[in-house]
């Protein structure tokens, strides 16, 4: 029977209620006495040499505060990157500057050239058109292999080439690969397109800046993942503002999923200029505006290679990927292409020869970093569609090639790198099979016939390394940062409590599933528990929320932090009641003496920490308030099978998903109906990238794809209702919850089945020439490959 | 600058405006109502939908001056007179129809507005309806789910997906 409160239960989101009654304070909702406007003049050239900037004529427009150029900015920091990546050679990667205003050169389309402040947006915007440009156009890199020919165009003329790294996986490892393609039995290539994507939460970012004279503090409002982060990488990075006088406070942000997590030249801007012109300064993005400077996601070229012996068990993988960075190097852009690709590359499978290759490509274009799954979906999608390439040449079934393959003892370390804990992946595809009536997919592929329509259906499984991530070994591997958690438990004197952590909740409904977890662990109605994130104030140090980490880093960080509350609060209740500290229970929030029936009540010895009368203060202090940060050892590593089933219109080449069944493994579950809903939006964003979108340039750097009337995002009607399940579950081996997390999964599972499924339907309709089609497969890419 | 008079939620509000202010503008700016989201600039996104005498409209864009006596209600008036949520709103809550919640006031005046005219849509009239809504969160699943719920279908099919 399901439980109706605490762990495991789908208690109902307290955060509803504000944002259903239009009580949500999101940072464009935040207007600060006198507050002064921002509006970035951008280049609408993708490359160019910038000569002159003359705002003269600008500057005399009513209502202007102050214009800033790049000459304003000269000794200030650039928004800095947060990994270096070390190339084959041993070489640290090439590193440009990213000034906060353009200086020199423009290298993409929205790079911020001027900034004007004013009293209205209105004015800041009308200001920004009188300002007259001089820029020298230069050819614009776009194509990532021509950028790396010799004699191609240089987007930054300090570095060698356009080259950030060229990056091997595992380097010594490469002979035995090539040794395993050679004696392979068969050998099957794919090339493939992992398309550029924009991330597109529906919020647009916002920046408030605020400085106080009298005490020269400085506030950051910013739509972010992680305001901890934000406040170290600007604080000591670009403004040179120690921590303790800059507060970055991110409240309630309507989605991410990655674009919110990285460190923006606006957020260093409004703080810098509300110091400067002595008043709040408020930047709001305009969705055009969104489009060319929030970072994109994925963008990668790839061929892999999958070598099997006579008997299909697979013995080598090798991939070449070329890997788009956009202009300038985002917080966590190098890392996406490497430490989160290539060490996912061994999949669900037991394959022991594995080389991945990455060359990271500077282009005229956004700069390109994490987007929900960041890597991990650009290695599901390369590996789950060569195996189901590798089973049509071998004409074997694609479910039995996987099964067949599966790694089935844990722990198991890859040759990638990375230890898989725990997982089972017969128990995921055998839940999936129960979940999609295979045996009845002729018949309704006949249906369909009889409707003129091809069916396919598309099968594949996924991996990915959440629960970022063990500060040491990241470390090691470049990271800049540690990516530990914190939390915070205050008790109050009558018993409910406050919980402050450095996770960020941005539609995860933490201040929900938190709290269902210290409640349940002291046994005290949800009610009591109250959770405060997003502001650098009021929570300790935490790196904040991405890659499928809260439940499972910050989680674990509170579970910490309340084990210590418990055990001091059986120390006070040991005191009241006389007894020996080893014999105090703790259940359903009173303690109890064990074997006797004396007990006191949670809210007793709250009140006792508080109000010390009778107290043990010769051994503990008084109050009850404890913090805890938990660095995990390992990664977690959710894993599962999704299916995909698709109708085709053959006169249009329009693809029509049918049904999508997911069975994931995250391990143990806080709250089924919100870990559901995560699942839900994932697969849309991932039925999105394999149908719908696609951030499309043209040879110039002029971004074709700037609105949502051209940049196709998914609604309603273009995604079914969807079967999930999570009951295959393997928990996590070492964290204290056994939680694997699931904010990525979904689009990390679900476009290789898409693809998958329409290739299984134009094979069935006898186009057999059809082994791949890049994504988007949009009605005339589909049209087009049915007519060769 | 132009006075412009109106009733929003039930209460006569004015204010001064420019030609070019939008409604959504008005709402958020001059009223200090910001329920209402602004989430895109091509009227595609449908955050800030609201009703104007008693129609779904993107607040994005009308302009503030054309709606001079109109009668505007938002998500600020959605609940009931206790305060506790509408019945639309009530199913959003209970089906986890809303992650981040920015898109929510425009999903949640989009679905009332579905619900007067066709008190009891199916799946793929909802779908379609939505068509000018965008989430980024929900997948739409538990949004469709709840809208059906609110008119009173069984969703207990549904939930069994």
């Amino acid at each position: 029977m399901p439980k109706d409160s605490g762990i495991g239960a789908s208690s109902k989101r307290r955060e509803d209620v504000r944002f259903l009654t239009g009580q949500g304070r999101y940072t464009d909702d935040i207007n600060l006495l006198g507050q002064a406007y921002v509006h970035f003049l951008r280049s609408d050239v993708a490359h160019g040499v910038l000569k002159n900037v003359d705002t003269s004529a600008a500057a005399a427009m009513p209502g202007v505060v102050r214009i800033f150029t790049g000459a304003d900015f000269e000794g200030v920091g650039g928004v800095p990157c947060g990994w270096q990546v070390t190339d084959k050679h041993g070489e640290p990667m090439q590193e440009p500057a990213h000034p906060i205003l353009a200086q020199g050169k423009v290298r993409y389309v929205g790079d911020a050239i001027a900034a004007v402040v004013a009293d209205s947006p209105e004015q800041a915007r009308d200001a920004a058109e009188a300002i007259m440009l001089d820029i020298d156009e230069l050819p614009a890199v776009v194509d990532m292999k021509a950028a790396v020919q010799d004699g191609a165009t240089k987007v930054h003329d300090d570095l060698t080439s356009n080259l950030c790294y060229d990056w091997g996986f595992v380097e010594e490892n490469k002979p035995a690969v090539d040794a395993a393609f050679e004696a392979a039995a068969h050998v099957t290539t794919l090339e493939l397109v992992n398309n550029r994507l924009s991330p597109n939460p529906m919020e647009p970012r916002v920046a408030v800046g605020d400085y106080a004279t009298g005490t020269d503090d400085s506030t950051l409002y910013t739509t972010s993942q992680n305001p901890h982060v934000i406040r170290l990488l600007m604080g000591a990075f670009v403004l040179g503002i120690p921590e303790h006088k800059l507060r970055v406070v991110a409240p309630d942000v309507g989605g991410g999923f990655g674009s919110k997590i990285f460190h923006y030249v606006e957020e260093a801007f409004v703080t810098f200029a509300a110091k400067q012109v002595k008043r709040p300064v408020k930047w709001t993005s305009s969705r055009s505006e969104a489009f060319i400077t929030d970072a994109h996601g994925r963008d990668h070229v790839t061929k892999i290679e999958l070598a099997l012996d006579a008997d299909n068990n697979f013995t080598g993988i090798r991939t070449e990927t070329y890997a788009n960075m956009g202009a300038y190097l985002s917080t966590f852009a190098p890392s996406i292409p490497t430490w989160l690709h290539g060490t996912l590359m061994a999949g669900n499978y037991k394959t022991p020869n594995i080389y991945v290759n990455v060359k990271a490509v500077f282009t005229n274009t956004v700069p390109v970093d994490a987007y929900r799954g960041a890597g991990r979906p650009e290695a599901t999608f390369q590996l789950e569609r060569v195996v189901d390439k590798a089973a049509r040449e071998l004409g074997v079934d694609p479910i039995e090639l996987r099964r067949q393959n599966f790694i089935t003892e844990f722990p198991y370390a890859t040759p990638v790198a990375v230890e898989y804990d725990t997982g089972d992946y017969e128990g995921t595809m055998t839940k999936l099979l129960e979940m999609i009536d295979r045996d009845g997919f002729e018949a309704r592929r006949a249906e369909s016939a009889a409707n003129g329509k091809l069916r396919g259906m598309g099968v594949n499984c996924y991996i990915e390394a959440c629960g970022i991530a063990p500060s040491a070994l990241v470390g090691q591997l470049g990271a800049r940062a540690g990516l530990y958690e914190s939390a915070t438990v205050r008790v109050n004197a009558t018993g409910g409590l406050v919980v402050m952590t450095g996770s960020h909740s941005h539609g995860q409904g933490h201040e929900t599933s938190f709290a269902q977890v210290v409640a349940d662990m002291i046994g005290i109605p949800e009610d009591q528990v109250e959770i405060v994130h997003g502001d650098t104030a009021n929570t300790p140090m935490g790196m904040g929320t991405y890659g499928s980490r809260s439940i499972a880093v910050g989680g674990s960080a509170m579970v910490r932090a309340t084990e210590k509350i418990i055990a001091k609060a059986k120390k006070i209740a040991a005191h009241l009641m006389e007894a020996a500290e080893g014999d105090i229970e703790l259940k359903d929030g009173a303690f109890s003496v064990a074997g006797t029936d004396k007990s006191v009540a949670w809210g007793d010895v709250t009140l006792a920490a508080y109000v010390p009368h009778n107290y043990p203060l010769e051994e503990i202090e008084p109050g009850l308030e404890e913090t805890a940060f938990y660095d995990p050892n390992n990664f977690t590593y959710p894993a599962g099978a999704y299916a995909c089933e698709v109708e085709i219109d053959p006169d249009t080449g329009k693809v029509e998903i049918m049904s999508f069944a997911a069975a994931d493994d995250f391990g143990n579950v806080i709250n089924p109906m919100i870990v559901e809903g995560q699942v839900h939006g994932g697969l849309a964003q991932g039925i999105g990238q394999a149908l719908l979108e696609n951030v499309s340039y043209d040879e110039n750097g002029q971004l074709l794809s700037a609105s949502y009337m051209d940049y196709t995002m998914p609604r309603a009607d273009d995604v079914p209702m969807f079967k999930v399940d999570h009951s295959s579950a393997t928990p996590c081996t070492h964290n204290p919850l056994g939680v694997k997390g699931c904010g990525e999964a979904g689009a990390i599972g679900s476009p290789p089945s898409v693809v998958n499924a329409v290739v299984d339907a134009l094979q069935r309709a006898g186009h057999t020439d059809v082994t791949h089609i890049d994504m988007p497969l949009t009605p005339a890419r589909v049209w087009s490959a049915m007519q060769n | 600058m132009t006075q412009v008079s109106m009733t929003v939620n039930g209460r006569a509000v004015s204010g001064d405006v420019e030609g070019r202010t939008l409604l959504s503008e008005f709402l958020r700016e001059g009223q200090r109502m910001t329920g209402t989201h602004v989430g895109c600039d091509t009227s595609q996104c449908g955050a800030c939908v609201v009703h104007v005498n008693g129609e779904a409209v993107k607040s994005c864009t009308a302009l503030a001056l054309d709606l001079e006596g109109a009668e505007v209600k938002t998500i600020e008036g959605m609940a009931n007179a206790d305060g506790s949520l509408g019945v639309i709103q009530q199913a959003f809550q209970d089906h986890h129809g809303l992650q981040c919640g920015f898109c929510t006031p425009g999903m949640v005046m989009s679905a009332a507005a579905l619900l007067k005219d066709n008190p009891k849509p199916s799946e793929q009239e909802v779908r379609e309806y939505l068509e000018g809504n965008i989430c980024r969160c929900t997948g739409y699943h538990n949004i469709v789910k709840a809208i059906m719920a609110a008119s009173g279908q069984d969703v207990s099919a549904i939930a069994a997906e």
